[in-house]
């Protein structure tokens, strides 16, 4: 069975989302950094609503202890992240722009690498690569949008999940609190709700919905 | 009085650095807005509030 046409898939989901939404999701780009338990639920979520493009970055590989909670498979161990999600998005969305950068996010390349898209979704795994990425788009991208994540660990209620706005620009998911530095493991079902929180508010801002 | 994250505080004449470290934040995890402005991590420790500023503290974890 062929898959559908690029205007067949346009049309399922302009009925499903309304027309004007779904110019804005074909129009808009987003860059997913880090694409682990937060970043390939969000990346998922994204083309599912037809986002138009799709940045992913990430420098790792697909290894078992991510399939807990991290969109990869058993068979895709060993690939890059990059190279496995973009398979799945692809089939997911196929006529979908997905741009894939194998690499480590730093200061010196940050706005290089993402100068080309509109909204930045910071989902990396650890304190130090967040507060640099989040520090870089707000000093020297303030134009952009960021919506970041920060505390989804253990088996709290997801409850507690919220997102919230603190600047303008500058949303943040989680509960601000859970760490995994403090011995708490990530669990699919809480990661997800964070994840599902950042992947909404990119959609709102898409939409021109600016409050949480 | 200054607010932090919305809240009065007595902290007017400090520095970032020194509201960070009262907080028991690591300056590398933190993102900072000072009257809706991002502050530089290079400038936490030249930056001094004074009484009315308002300033956001985001902390991260990890995970994800």
């Amino acid at each position: 069975m062929s898959i559908p046409t690029k205007e067949e898939i346009y049309n399922a989901l302009a009925e499903r989302h309304g027309a004007e939404l779904q110019k804005r999701l074909s129009e808009s780009s987003v860059a997913v950094c880090g694409i682990g338990g937060l970043g390939s639920n969000i990346a998922i979520s994204l083309a599912r609503a037809g986002v138009g493009k799709i940045h992913i970055i990430d420098f790792d590989r697909v290894d078992i202890s991510n399939i807990n909670r991290q969109q990869y498979f058993m068979e895709q161990i060993g690939q890059y992240k990059t190279d496995a999600l973009y398979d799945t998005l692809k089939k997911i969305s196929p006529y979908c722009n997905v741009q894939t950068d194998c690499i480590r996010l730093t200061e010196s390349n940050i706005p290089d690498i993402l100068k080309d898209d509109d909204i930045i979704c910071e989902s990396f795994d650890n304190a130090d690569s967040k507060a640099e990425l989040v520090n870089c788009v707000l000093e020297k991208m303030p134009e952009k949008y960021i919506v970041s994540a920060s505390g989804m660990a253990g088996m709290y209620s997801t409850n507690a999940i919220k997102t919230r706005r603190i600047t303008n620009k500058f949303y943040i998911c989680g509960d601000g609190a859970s760490d995994v530095a403090d011995g708490m493991g990530l669990v699919s079902s809480r990661v997800i709700v964070c994840a599902g929180h950042q992947a909404h508010m990119i959609i709102k801002i898409i939409n021109k919905d600016f409050e949480v | 009085m200054i607010k932090i994250n919305g809240e009065k505080v007595n902290a007017d004449g400090k520095n970032i650095s020194a509201i960070l470290a009262d907080m028991g934040y690591s300056e590398k995890h933190v993102a900072v807005e000072l009257n809706k402005q991002i502050v530089p991590k290079a400038e936490y420790d030249t930056t001094f509030v004074c009484d009315g500023d308002n300033l956001e503290i985001v902390r991260f974890v990890g995970g994800g």
